[in-house]
């Protein structure tokens, strides 16, 4: 379930930490369901899965900060991945970028000024050979035109 | 009748599921009685959305498909590609790990065991784990994920080792461009990896595998999970596995964007919950891997592989190839090119005859400039180097590496100091951040190359021996390998290197 407008208090951080605890190596599973649950990763999760692990504050961070997809927060309402890969770039996908960028006035990860999307670079959607590729909230989407682009930025409310 | 409606995720990007509801929708309307099957992808990936119908005397194919044409493809008015087997691309290919893919519906197990699943894990069932691992060395298998490390060699390692706990750990960390095979198994044939996964814990005697899947495949991770529910529940998986007194215990694991998760020994931090940082080589993962337990870390097409090894047997496997790289690759052929998907052939076609010959050279219909072969760190590789051969050894002397076998084909549009930037670019904003080669080398490269392209021509000097330093100061292949991108750029089209001054204004 998500809740991204929330502002979670530790008992429901808690709740989603507890349901990965019998997991070996839980950390991850954790942040991800964190992730899933809140759009996010809470500031105040970092404290929380420290003492739930017996590592330290700086140890999660640690973790927390290395990989792209943990946030430290929210997103916009969409997510709209573009793939920056060389496949990609092949087919035209520097320019397919550049210019939804420059219409939404945004660089790589910003939000558009009414919340709606989130614009994040990808490396690799395993599209390759329909090019370029994007994924919008988790659906793929291949051959992105401009035209394409635009349809998925009007549909999500850009 | 039959349809087939691949549930791929390239299918799915061009428009599958949208197919798929025309169809039944028509059907309905006509009162017809369909059976929709969602199969994996046939990988002719220019042809998708590619929908089959059988009609009681074969499959028959039609493609690209658009949900307009739901109609004609029902009334078989839409002009068809006959059978699938026939059609050149893929009737030039020996497919063997990928014999079931496309073919059968992924989740359903009965399926799978028609088309010889679960025949390969049968024998392996009645075999010692020493006459296992004998069976993989003479296969000949390497490692398919790059390193082409001997795939039997690696088990005995974990087989000699002595421990309360083993783990099978499998590579789905599929992040070089260019390659989606790993993804196109998992989605089109997972029991295949399950499998694989299985027969390798028997060999070595380890009871619980993990398959660390990129975060990017959210399809290739439903579908996974799916495919392990359901072979625990028909007892596949689970404690006394098909009847027998083993045990074998399978998860998914999602990786959280990190390239250099790809690295086995950065994957398994990672699965352990930390950071996905490179570990120094020795210990070896066979001896001190997951959780410093001995470890097999394979590749999803070297375990997926396995199964049709003891289906068929080792000298059968052997039989194929060329040189030291035995047995077929599947070839994913990628980017600007005209019939792009998936080709598995035994090792040894050139890959001129691959990329013009088989795939119709590029999309845009301008020359081929240059291909880059295994990925973000594979070399870049002008048509004069055609006649290279598919194989490991073959690539390593033309200066490439076939890596996980991808191949990006660029025309002469293709700006390739651009794409060398781009390789130090990729490599920065990847890096671990463990070795200092690989760490501040690929920022420093990216300068360097800017330099390059503000016309300072004696910054050539400089990024060759820059590219030096990270090729044999880094700890793994991403600061290691990045060399190969820019390097073959810089040697092999000179002319993108020679930016006036004036140029950059």
């Amino acid at each position: 379930m998500r809740h991204p407008h929330e502002t979670p208090n530790d008992a429901a951080i808690l709740d989603v930490i507890t349901t990965q605890l019998s997991l070996e190596g839980p950390l991850l599973p954790m942040l991800h369901a964190l992730q899933e649950t809140f759009d996010h990763v809470p500031q105040s999760a970092v404290p929380l899965l420290a003492q739930t692990l017996n590592i330290s504050a700086a140890e999660v961070h640690g973790v927390v900060s290395f990989y792209h997809d943990f946030k430290e927060v929210p997103s916009g309402r969409h997510i709209v991945k573009i793939c920056r890969a060389e496949a990609c770039q092949a087919v035209g996908a520097n320019a397919l970028a550049d210019a939804t960028l420059e219409k939404l006035g945004v660089a790589w990860h910003g939000t558009t000024a009414n919340g709606a999307v989130t614009i994040e670079p990808v490396y690799c959607l395993g599209l390759c050979a329909c090019g370029p590729a994007a994924m919008v909230d988790g659906k793929v989407v291949g051959r992105v035109d401009t035209s394409k682009m635009d349809q998925i930025l009007s549909e999500v409310g850009a | 009748m039959k349809i087939y409606v691949p549930a791929d995720s390239a299918a799915k990007s061009l428009g599958a599921e949208a197919v798929a509801d025309a169809i039944v929708l028509e059907a309905q309307s006509r009162g017809l009685d369909v059976e929709l099957i969602r199969n994996g992808s046939r990988g002719m990936v220019w042809l998708e959305p590619l929908v089959e119908i059988d009609r009681g005397e074969g499959r028959k194919a039609y493609g690209p498909i658009e949900p307009k044409d739901a109609a004609a493809v029902l009334d078989d008015t839409f002009a068809s590609l006959g059978a699938v087997e026939d059609i050149p691309f893929f009737a030039k290919q020996t497919r063997l790990t990928f014999a079931r893919c496309g073919l059968i519906d992924p989740l359903n197990l009965n399926d799978y065991k028609a088309n010889g699943g679960l025949l390969g894990l049968t024998r392996a069932l009645s075999m010692t784990g020493k006459d296992i691992v004998s069976e993989v060395t003479d296969s000949g298998l390497r490692g398919r994920g790059g390193a082409g490390f001997p795939t039997g060699i690696k088990w005995n390692t974990v087989l000699g080792a002595e421990a309360d706990q083993k783990y099978i750990v499998c590579n789905a960390d599929e992040g070089d461009s260019g390659t989606f095979a790993d993804r196109m198994l998992m989605e089109g044939d997972p029991f295949c990896l399950i499998e694989g996964m299985i027969i390798a814990g028997l060999a070595v005697n380890a009871t619980k595998g993990y398959i660390y899947l990129r975060a990017e495949y959210p399809d290739a991770i439903e579908v996974m999970n799916k495919a392990i529910a359901i072979a625990q529940s028909a007892g596949v998986l689970g404690q006394n596995l098909l009847g027998s007194e083993r045990t074998f215990e399978l998860e998914v694991r999602v990786g959280a964007g990190a390239y250099v998760c790809g690295e086995e020994t950065s994957l398994l931090n990672s699965l352990e919950g930390k950071r996905g940082v490179v570990r120094a080589k020795p210990p070896l993962p066979a001896l001190e891997g997951l959780f410093g337990k001995p470890t097999v870390v394979n590749n999803v097409l070297s375990l997926a592989t396995v199964p049709v090894i003891f289906e068929r047997g080792a000298a059968f496997y052997k039989n194929f190839g060329i040189g030291r790289s035995r047995g077929t690759t599947p070839l994913q052929i990628a980017g600007n090119v005209a019939r792009g998907g998936l080709f598995e052939a035994p090792f040894g076609i050139p890959l001129g005859e691959l990329v013009n010959d088989v795939c119709g050279g590029t999309a845009s219909g301008k020359p081929v400039k240059a291909v880059q072969v295994g990925g973000p760190l594979g070399a870049y590789m002008p048509p004069s180097d055609f006649d290279t051969l598919i194989g490991y050894e073959e690539f390593d002397a033309a200066g490439g590496l076939i890596g996980h076998a991808g191949v990006v084909v660029f025309d002469e549009t293709a700006d390739m100091l651009s794409m060398a930037r781009f390789a130090m670019e990729f490599c920065a904003v990847e890096s671990c951040g463990k070795c200092t080669p690989c760490r501040i080398g690929s920022v420093r490269g990216v300068e360097t190359i800017d330099r390059i392209a503000a016309g300072d021509s004696a910054a050539k000097e400089l990024l060759t021996d820059l590219c030096d330093t990270m090729r044999d100061g880094s700890l793994c292949a991403l600061g290691g390998f990045t060399p190969y991108p820019v390097m073959s750029a810089l040697t092999h089209f000179p002319d993108d290197f020679d930016r006036k001054a004036e140029a950059a204004e």
